[in-house]
């Protein structure tokens, strides 16, 4: 299977962790970065796992995640 | 940012004035990819009223209508009835469908125009601070019943229906491809489509509804409260919320076909000089 380009975009996360949640495959985990409002952000700690379902795009309420 | 929101998004009035983890976001997206499925980005309009879920379609890089409280769908009547070929997406809360604006939803039903209404049910009143809603559960203890509340919730799509809607559906926020299929299924159907969508309000329903704060959780609390019917059935089975397609019937007359066989009529008549 072919390796899945994730991509979070850190302008417009606001950290409300449903992808980490949602992701069937746990992908995400929080990073110890925060972005200009002070929030946590989440990485794509396993991206080798990534089945390409994008639920976590149908989920982000901010439209932040690309997945291609 | 995610590469086909981005296409549809307004992208200097980012970030949304959304709370994190507000389910208004998800709405947004499913309404996003149902637009784009079906390619009718020039030809639609969205219109809202007052309320959270009213600042979903002011993002959109699209005909919208940001209107006064209650009266959007009259507002998407009026829009509908001067630009028969556009498609109408009404997006609207619980405060100001059912509420205030509860007589326009009926008689809007009541004619079948052929408009598509996004209902979006938090449960509470979230902009102005958390005030009891017609949809809040009974016991609910908020700002304005802080001893419980004792009404017992409205049911959106059951008035809806019995006003004569003739496509209705209700899923929550956590079924975004069902939500996204529902969508594309009212904006095609000719006539009046009620959509209802349980959402999460992680500030003030998590604060008096579902004493429970983070955006997933509350998401799971909703689903787990539904359950999946295939007719529509008024009573609520096993106490939970009844959700998927209730209604498509296409047998009765549209209301912007009625007033072209009107204009037609009298377009044969000789006009009368007294």
């Amino acid at each position: 299977m072919r390796m899945m380009k994730i991509s979070i975009d850190k302008a417009y996360c606001k950290g409300c962790e449903i992808c980490i949640k949602a992701c069937p495959k746990s992908v995400f985990a929080m990073s110890e970065e925060r972005q200009s409002f002070g929030s946590l952000i989440p990485y794509p700690a396993k991206p080798e796992k990534c089945v390409g379902c994008k639920l976590c795009e149908m989920l982000c309420p901010d439209g932040c995640i690309n997945i291609e | 940012m995610n590469q086909l929101i981005e296409k549809y998004i307004k992208k200097d009035s980012l970030p949304y004035i959304f709370c994190a983890g507000c389910g208004n976001g998800i709405i947004l997206n499913a309404a996003i990819h149902a637009i784009d499925e079906l390619g009718i980005k020039e030809d639609t309009a969205c219109v809202s009223g007052i309320g959270c879920s009213s600042w979903i379609p002011p993002y959109l890089n699209m005909d919208v209508m940001h209107t006064i409280h209650g009266r959007a769908i009259a507002f998407a009547e009026g829009l509908k009835l001067s630009r028969p070929e556009k498609n109408i997406i009404v997006f609207t809360g619980d405060g100001d469908c059912l509420a205030i604006g509860g007589n326009h939803l009926l008689h809007a039903a009541n004619r079948n125009i052929n408009i598509t209404v996004i209902l979006v049910n938090n449960f509470i009143y979230g902009m102005t601070g958390g005030q009891k809603s017609p949809t809040t559960p009974a016991g609910s203890r908020t700002k304005t019943s802080p001893f419980g509340a004792l009404d017992e919730p409205l049911d959106g799509c059951g008035i809806a229906m019995s006003a004569g809607a003739t496509y209705c559906s209700r899923w929550t926020v956590s079924h975004p491809n069902q939500l996204k299929k529902a969508i594309k299924e009212g904006i095609l159907h000719n006539g009046f489509s009620f959509i209802e969508v349980l959402s999460q309000c992680p500030v003030q329903a998590g604060k008096s509804v579902f004493q429970e704060r983070d955006p997933w959780n509350m998401m799971e609390a909703i689903k787990n409260n539904t359950i999946l019917c295939k007719s529509w059935t008024p009573e609520r089975p096993e106490g939970k919320i009844p959700i998927g397609n209730f209604k498509a019937d296409s047998e009765r007359q549209e209301y912007t076909d009625k007033i072209k066989n009107l204009k037609e009529q009298l377009r044969g008549m000789q006009k009368v000089t007294v």
